[in-house]
């Protein structure tokens, strides 16, 4: 195939974070005060591992922001602490006071919990901290507005996204001026598919969170999903009693809105293996992405969802 | 999957002779199974058709075959197939690919999307464009990164306009390898002479506007034939299945290993006083420690001590690699600069002729400064009205005095200093800009350059002996530009005089532009059109400088209305020599003072182009002294600026 015999030929996943490692260099050499948005999932646990590859021999220059519910799985708040410390990353935790003083929670508000804690959370962070650009790990092969976002993405000064006035981004030019009061959310793994993080996490050994291996856990059924019982916090219906399953998270994020699946991958090759084999998509296990029928994450992110 | 429709069962029937997903390795041997798919390589391609070509039949097609689409996605499109679909009771496959909402509704696709598959040999990325005339913008946007294109004609139309405008424009942006897929095969009955013809026909139009080489073949997105397999139903093809070509064909990055090393430098990477590197993505060629390598445009040699990565030094480095280079010697290199080897370095110029893609509702004009983004580079550039347009539908060239929307023509530029630069043909990376308008930040355009002018290859600065430092100490002074900017009658002119009497008095050496004046002699050619006052304050910026290289501290008073006018200016002199004074005044205030009698001939009509009438100002955001008219005289003001100027 190649004319010349010692031609080296880079790997997609080479290739990919060829390209995240540029736009992570780019972001810190055009905008004035960025963050990492890190949400401990494992596509957050690969952005973080290529922002430490982006800068190396110097720890990467902007701190993480974990914008917290209080809801999230126990093990992700151990990771969480342990990464930012290993990084050498300042972290920034962020709770929305508000949500905090009206005790928001997923079981009695509904939608409103991730209103409140993680879209309302995020602009409040933004303001109080006065970031103008923000590292988020969404990936285009996840949801169908996503595809068509840019990986330089505006927002407006109340944090909108507007889908019809998006600039057009060609080579590997970003364009990074902001207008005043604007801010800029950056996908520096938009291209990345879900099997090719699996596959790096795989190769290069990235710590993630191991509710994403099979193990027995306490399980109850709510709205058709698999809903663990990670704290006492869970309330169940009279006489209710948790069922220890073999269960494991494709995606996670506040524990009583994460659907499991029942599993026996224990090891990362297996999990790969089980991903290949399913006949479901990623977001499936998530509550979020089915309130409001098909464009339910496209009217969100125009509202200011990451 | 559990649905059967027409056309999977047309595709079951078909040999694999491509390489999907083989279920059997993943299910018995997975590590087998990841060890195989870590040395995949990486394609990306677009897909150029109308909606009625089939393009995105044919990319859910793609996706559906590498089972890249899930159970639940597939009951979420049968659900809208039934809601919005074309195809009756079967699958929409366009429905697969459609995301946004108000383009369901409207039944197309209407921007720039991005999607994913994988066989065992590579990964691809689809850029999904659409076909409609007024969206040249995002099929260039699409093409810019792509290593190929597919040219989808319907076998019953032939080719038209459209097929026309996607070949120009997949050649204009260089994509080196053309897939022509006759699609629908199916709609003519698979008749081999047809098809025959079509590409004839395709063939002759090529080679007319300079397409080498290109891959024809006959597909139906729709059925199936020839996508992953060689179709029975084509026996009379030859040629390789779809997948097959997309799984074989030369990919760009391996291609621009061959060409001379580039690396445009992102990022000084300085952790501590013992560790100096440069980080970029290497555009093209091979770097090893050891190498000579020259920065442009400074031209100071060093050779390469490390290559620096997370996962250790590199004993080489190739195109596509983010990597950090140390030097041997402490050599000034920054953001901006491009590293070559030392004897194959690029050009350095600051003149260029250049295809220009205008992607902006507001037409391009012609002698404004925009900001161009080139490599890591970011300058200042004025660019010419164009030398002419491409009509991309019919080729023609014509004369236009701007650049519309969506449309294409040549032209030269001009940066306001010289840039390390390759011609686009050679390198995309070092000859592919795009130009960023200053007042809004919106990317306007795109742009290539084919060549640099003669004029600033063979123009040199003449070196003075008696430098412009000597100048202004002789006078005992700092040089500078007093730039007073505001409305017609705000008194610009009238303070700009006392504060000149006052320099004087002070012993300085100074001299003031008056915007009449200098209409009187140097620009009595010039109007007050929009073109015509940005040249007006172009000339007095250069006038200016002249001045301040002679030592003399410059008074102007002129209404430059025009953020970016003035910005222009500012980046002229020397950093901290332009002093912006906006002498603020309301516009009733000036309309009510109205010295020279103007408001009231704009307000007749008998004034066109007004400042502050029909033609805007735009305040300047942090002005170094502000002088507020409602609460200052001309004097106090005067008085306030000289005690800032001279603490």
């Amino acid at each position: 195939m190649d004319a010349v015999t010692d031609t080296v030929t880079l790997t997609h996943l080479q290739r990919l974070e060829a390209e995240s490692i540029h736009i992570m260099r780019e972001v810190v050499a055009e905008t004035e005060k960025p963050v990492m948005l890190y949400s401990v999932g494992k596509d957050s646990a690969v952005m973080l591992h290529l922002a430490r590859k982006a800068f190396y021999p110097s720890p990467p220059p902007f701190p993480l922001l974990h914008v917290d519910t209080t809801w999230k799985f126990k093990a992700m708040y151990e990771l969480r602490d342990k990464m930012a410390k290993e990084s050498g990353m300042e972290l920034l935790v962020y709770q929305n006071p508000e949500a905090k003083a009206k005790n928001i929670n997923p079981f009695d508000h509904g939608p409103l919990h991730t209103d409140m804690w993680k879209t309302e959370g995020l602009k409040q962070a933004l303001d109080k901290y006065g970031f103008d650009a923000a590292f988020g790990g969404a990936r285009r092969d996840e949801e169908k507005s996503r595809a068509k976002e840019r990986i330089f993405s505006f927002r407006s000064a109340n944090h909108r996204w507007d889908p019809k006035s998006q600039r057009p981004e060609l080579w590997n030019l970003y364009n990074a001026r902001k207008n005043k009061g604007e801010s800029i959310r950056i996908f520096p793994i938009s291209n990345w598919t879900e099997l090719d993080i699996w596959q790096y996490i795989h190769l290069e050994n990235i710590p993630i969170v191991p509710l994403y291996f099979a193990d027995v856990r306490p399980t109850v059924q709510r709205d058709g999903l698999t809903i663990m019982v990670d704290d006492d916090r869970f309330p169940f219906a009279p006489g209710e009693v948790p069922e220890m399953k073999s269960i494991r998270f494709r995606t996670l994020g506040c524990y009583p809105l994460s659907g499991a699946v029942e599993s026996e991958a224990k090891t990362l090759p297996e999990v790969i293996q089980e991903m290949l084999l399913t006949t479901t998509s990623e977001r499936q296990g998530r509550v979020i992405d089915k309130d409001a029928g098909g464009a339910s994450m496209e009217k969100k992110k125009q509202e200011g969802y990451f | 999957m559990s649905e059967t429709t027409a056309s999977e069962t047309n595709s079951s029937e078909n040999v694999k002779e491509s390489s999907y997903v083989t279920d059997e390795l993943i299910a018995s041997d997975i590590d087998a199974y990841l060890v195989q798919h870590q040395h995949k390589s990486l394609l990306r391609f677009i897909t150029c058709g109308s909606v009625d070509d089939g393009k995105s039949t044919l990319i859910g097609r793609l996706l559906y075959d590498s089972k890249m689409i899930f159970e639940d996605q597939l009951a979420a499109v049968e659900a809208d197939s039934k809601k919005f679909g074309t195809q009756g009771q079967n699958i929409d496959f366009a429905l697969l690919v459609d995301g946004l909402a108000a383009e369901r509704e409207q039944g197309i696709t209407i921007d720039v999307a991005y999607r994913f598959f994988a066989t065992e040999k590579r990964k691809f990325i689809v850029a999904d464009t659409p076909g409609h005339e007024q969206y040249t913008r995002n099929m260039v946007t699409g093409a810019s990164t792509a290593d190929l294109a597919i040219i989808l004609i319907d076998a019953r139309k032939g080719v038209l306009t459209q097929t026309r405008r996607h070949s120009y424009l997949a050649h204009l942006i260089g994509i080196r390898s053309l897939v022509v897929a006759v699609n629908k095969m199916d709609l003519i009955g698979y008749d081999h002479d047809k098809y025959d013809a079509i590409v004839a026909e395709y063939r002759q139009f090529a080679t007319s506007i300079g397409i080498k080489n290109f891959t024809p073949m006959p597909i139906s997105g729709f059925m199936g034939d020839n996508i992953t397999s060689k179709s029975e139903n084509t026996p009379w093809y030859t040629g390789p299945s779809l997948m097959q070509h997309l799984e074989t064909v030369e990919l760009d990055v391996t291609a621009d290993q061959a060409k001379k090393f580039r690396l445009p430098v992102q990022w000084v990477n300085r952790p501590n006083l013992d560790f100096r590197g440069f980080s970029g993505l290497i555009s093209s060629g091979v770097v090893k420690p050891g190498d000579a390598v020259r920065v442009l445009p400074s031209g100071k040699t060093s050779t390469v001590s490390r290559i620096v990565t997370f996962d250790g030094d590199l004993p080489e480095a190739v195109a596509g690699q983010s990597v950090t280079l140390c030097f041997a010697d402490e050599i000034d290199c920054s953001r901006g600069d491009v590293i070559t080897l030392s004897d194959e370095p690029v050009q350095v110029a600051d003149q260029f002729e250049v295809n220009l893609v205008w992607m902006a509702d507001e037409a391009l004009t012609p002698g404004r400064s925009y900001w161009l983004k080139i490599g890591t580079q970011l300058v200042s550039a004025s660019i010419h009205a164009p030398k002419y347009l491409v009509n991309v539908n019919t080729l023609e060239h014509t004369a236009a005095k701007t650049l519309e929307l969506n449309s294409i023509g040549v032209t030269n530029i001009v940066t306001d200093k010289p840039i390390p630069f390759e011609a686009y043909s050679e390198n995309r990376s070092l000859g592919g800009f795009i130009v960023i308008d200053k007042m809004t930040n919106a990317t306007v355009g795109a742009g290539m350059i084919n060549f640099s002018l003669r004029r600033s290859q063979n123009v040199h600065w003449q070196v003075l002996d008696v430098s412009r430092g000597a100048h202004a100490k002789l006078k005992n002074q700092q040089a500078g530009v007093l730039w007073f900017t505001g409305l017609s009658g705000a008194g610009k002119s009238t303070i700009a005089n006392l504060v000149e009497k006052k320099l004087v008095r002070m012993n300085r050496h100074t001299f003031l532009l008056d915007g009449d004046n200098v209409r009187h002699g140097l620009n009595k050619d010039l109007g007050f059109t929009d073109a015509d006052r940005i040249e007006n304050i172009r000339r007095v910026g250069e006038v200016a400088k002249l001045m301040t290289d002679a030592g003399l501290i410059v008074v102007t008073a002129f209404i430059s209305p025009f953020r970016s006018e003035r910005e222009m200016v500012r980046n002229m002199m020397a950093p901290g020599e332009f002093i912006e004074i906006f002498i603020d005044t309301k516009l009733e205030d000036a309309e009510k003072r109205d010295v020279k009698g103007l408001y009231k001939k704009a307000r007749a009509g008998e004034l066109k182009n007004f400042t502050g009438i029909d033609s805007p100002y735009e305040a300047p955001e942090q002005p170094e002294i502000h002088i507020d008219t409602s609460k200052l005289t001309a004097e106090e003001s005067a008085d306030l600026i000289i005690s800032k100027l001279i603490p």
